[in-house]
């Protein structure tokens, strides 16, 4: 047999059928469903009388519109177009009886927490959802990829997509990470290697020994923000931390079950000579504290550095960014660790975890913020009453943190947590596009320990300084 | 799905790399549960100050780009979100074919689910059309997907590529989803397989 990557392996498992020209349906083991990007699609459904194929594998939960406020039983707190979306996931997920978390249950949360952490995802399955994060997935050696509408509405009338593979591509972090340097720095330092699109038309398998020392959350990390660098999808081969995790999950198999999905499992890596089409290697101990400066996720650069001329840059870049530099006021030649923050965000799907609490909490422990606002909200109902067991709430709070309720917040603003113009923010999210958190609002991108320290100094700080 | 075959329409220039899903469509746009009426709110914070007055200089609040129907713009056009309200946008503008030296993976399978074309040329192709646009309304540029070419106003002609499958179901508006479920069967027996071999799934 010729040798395969761990993306062919599962491509392999689940095409239902190929067409003489390579075009193949390829079977999707996962559906995740949010409110905003599947009214339409469900509409469909009901336009031409058809049905969900497999509503055992489509799993619903709001997060986009969600206020994250304590208050947010009163329907009062939500637009009514917001409240209207959010009904009309309540309804669709009544009438065609998939699974479901509304936001009364203490399971809600952000789409891509909620299901790894309820143990609907797992290693060498098809995920799809329509949202681009839906990479995040990858961590656990699954095939995740985001979808439009319509191919939502493909997938809940045949449980299949319409596919062509991608191609292959590796990236390996060596060695280990420095102290300071976490999962969030990794992802960025690989978009600003690689480019916005430099991961396009490719499936990323992230591998090395500093992939492998992460943890799960950690991993998800990395994966979730594969898109950034334009594949659909990011993969991490499974290992006994994945299992680790899977394992006693609501929705993981048990007994006999989970002994015959190990026994697959695995298998699930790339062999030793498969074949790249494309390979990129980054050093570990290379990897610095990172934070974004523009207004796309590849203007990364090492908080030791200072904000760049557009004339550092070729081709159209030139232009984009000079444009970058006025939306986000401001000079070439500043150091990064001089610019002055107004707001902390910390959550989204990209850092809303656990472990991203536990980080930014023990930088917080103790302190004051010397920003005007900070927020930390949640990835899940569960990742909040797990971080108020372990007393880091409280942390949060004591330091000046807004302690908010689970959903995707501020990293996209659709519900009232939005910046004001010229507002600058130090998020852990994982877009800085303009207007992205608010129009007019300036985003830098970084880790939760890197964004708890500019929260203490009021300004973006070398982590470091404070370990 | 309306059919793509032939187009012969004014082209706004946007020189603009990596244009993102939110520029296209913010996110204060997608609380609707309907794919039509996005027009309107296209490049929305490009194209309306605080005050919700056009903002006369950007391309589609000039006169002669008011009724585009094409648009070239730069590489890895639609990163970002997944959002299909971004081709609906386009669409309902009125735009129905994008010339870009590439795309982002998504938005550029999410064009084709709604009728609009989304061409890849070479930047120096693209850069030859882009001052073509930059003409105005006298430059009318001509596309032809079954013959894939693209015709500026000056009779150069450029080759274009385009996926069989995708180009095929553009032509003829087909659905994706009747297509499929014309494999049920297909389906259902790779579903009998599947649960024999991975139970737990």
């Amino acid at each position: 047999m010729s040798p395969k990557t761990l993306y062919d392996k599962i491509w392999d498992a689940h095409v239902a059928h190929e067409a003489e020209d390579g075009t193949c349906l390829l079977y999707i083991d996962r559906h995740l469903v949010h409110e905003v990007t599947s009214p339409q699609a469900f509409e469909g459904l009901r336009m031409t009388g058809r049905t969900v194929h497999a509503p055992d594998k489509t799993i619903a939960v709001p997060d986009h519109n969600v206020p994250t406020t304590l208050d947010r039983a009163n329907a009062a707190t939500m637009t009514e177009d917001s409240r209207i979306q959010v009904e009309a996931l309540d309804t669709n997920a009544k009438d065609f009886g998939i699974h479901y978390y509304p936001v009364s249950d203490v399971r809600q949360g952000i789409v891509h927490i909620v299901g790894p952490e309820q143990g609907w995802t797992l290693p060498g399955m098809t995920v799809v959802c329509g949202d681009s994060h839906t990479a995040t997935h990858g961590a656990f050696g699954a095939l995740a990829h985001g979808i439009g509408t319509s191919e939502v509405e493909h997938v809940l009338a045949t449980q299949t997509l319409i596919q062509r593979k991608g191609k292959n591509m590796k990236v390996e972090i060596t060695g280990k990470l420095r102290p300071g340097v976490t999962a969030k720095d990794i992802t960025m330092s690989v978009i600003g290697k690689t480019g916005t699109a430099g991961g396009t038309g490719y499936v990323i398998e992230y591998c090395g020994e500093a992939i492998r020392d992460l943890s799960m959350e950690g991993r998800m990390t990395v994966c979730n923000m594969a898109i950034e660098g334009g594949a659909r999808a990011g993969l991490i081969a499974p290992d006994e931390k994945t299992f680790d995790y899977c394992k006693g999950r609501p929705h993981a198999p048990k007994g006999a079950q989970w002994e015959a999905a190990m026994d697959w499992w695995k298998t699930l890596y790339s062999d030793d000579d498969a074949h790249w089409d494309k390979v990129v290697t980054l050093k570990g101990e290379d990897i610095a504290p990172s934070v974004t400066w523009g207004t796309s996720p590849e203007d990364v650069l090492p908080i030791t550095a200072a904000v760049p001329a557009a004339s550092d840059f070729a081709g159209g870049k030139v232009d984009a960014a000079q444009r970058s530099l006025d939306y986000m006021g401001l000079t070439a030649g500043t150091p990064l660790s001089e610019i002055k923050i107004d707001t902390v965000f910390i959550g989204s799907c990209t850092n809303g975890r656990i472990e991203d609490l536990r980080a930014a909490a023990a930088i917080l422990k103790g302190k004051k913020i010397a920003v005007s606002r900070a927020m930390v909200v949640p990835g899940s109902g569960l990742v909040r009453a797990q971080a108020e067991e372990e007393g880091l709430a409280q942390i949060f709070i004591d330091a000046g943190f807004e302690w908010r309720m689970a959903g995707c917040s501020m990293c996209l603003a659709m519900n009232p947590d939005q910046l004001a113009p010229g507002e600058r923010c130090a998020a852990t999210s994982n877009r800085n596009f303009e207007g992205r958190q608010g129009r007019g609002g300036r985003t830098h991108l970084m880790s939760p320990a890197m964004a708890a320290a500019a929260a203490i100094t009021g300004h973006l700080t070398d982590v470091r300084e404070m370990m | 799905m309306d059919k793509f075959d032939k187009l012969s329409g004014v082209a706004a220039p946007m020189p603009l790399i990596n244009i993102d899903t939110d520029m296209i469509i913010p996110k204060q746009f997608l609380k609707t549960i309907k794919r039509s009426g996005l027009g309107v709110n296209l490049f929305d914070e490009m194209r309306y100050d605080d005050d919700r007055n056009e903002i006369p200089s950007f391309v589609l609040n000039k006169p002669q780009y008011r009724n585009a129907e094409i648009l070239v713009a730069g590489d890895n056009f639609g990163c970002g979100s997944s959002r299909e309200h971004a081709p609906w946008a386009i669409k309902d503008f009125g735009i129905r074919c994008i010339i870009a030296p590439s795309y982002a993976d998504i938005f550029y399978n999410n064009c084709f689910k709604n009728g609009i074309l989304p061409v890849v040329l070479p930047q120096e192709q693209v850069d030859v059309l882009m001052k073509d646009a930059e003409k105005g309304s006298n430059a009318r540029i001509e596309i032809d997907l079954d013959a894939q070419t693209i015709t500026s106003s000056d009779g150069e002609v450029f080759h274009f590529e385009v996926d069989a499958f995708k180009k095929h179901c553009l032509m003829h508006g087909l659905d994706d989803i009747g297509l499929t479920m014309e494999k049920v069967g297909s389906i259902r027996s790779f579903e009998e397989q599947a649960a024999t071999a991975r139970p737990w799934v």
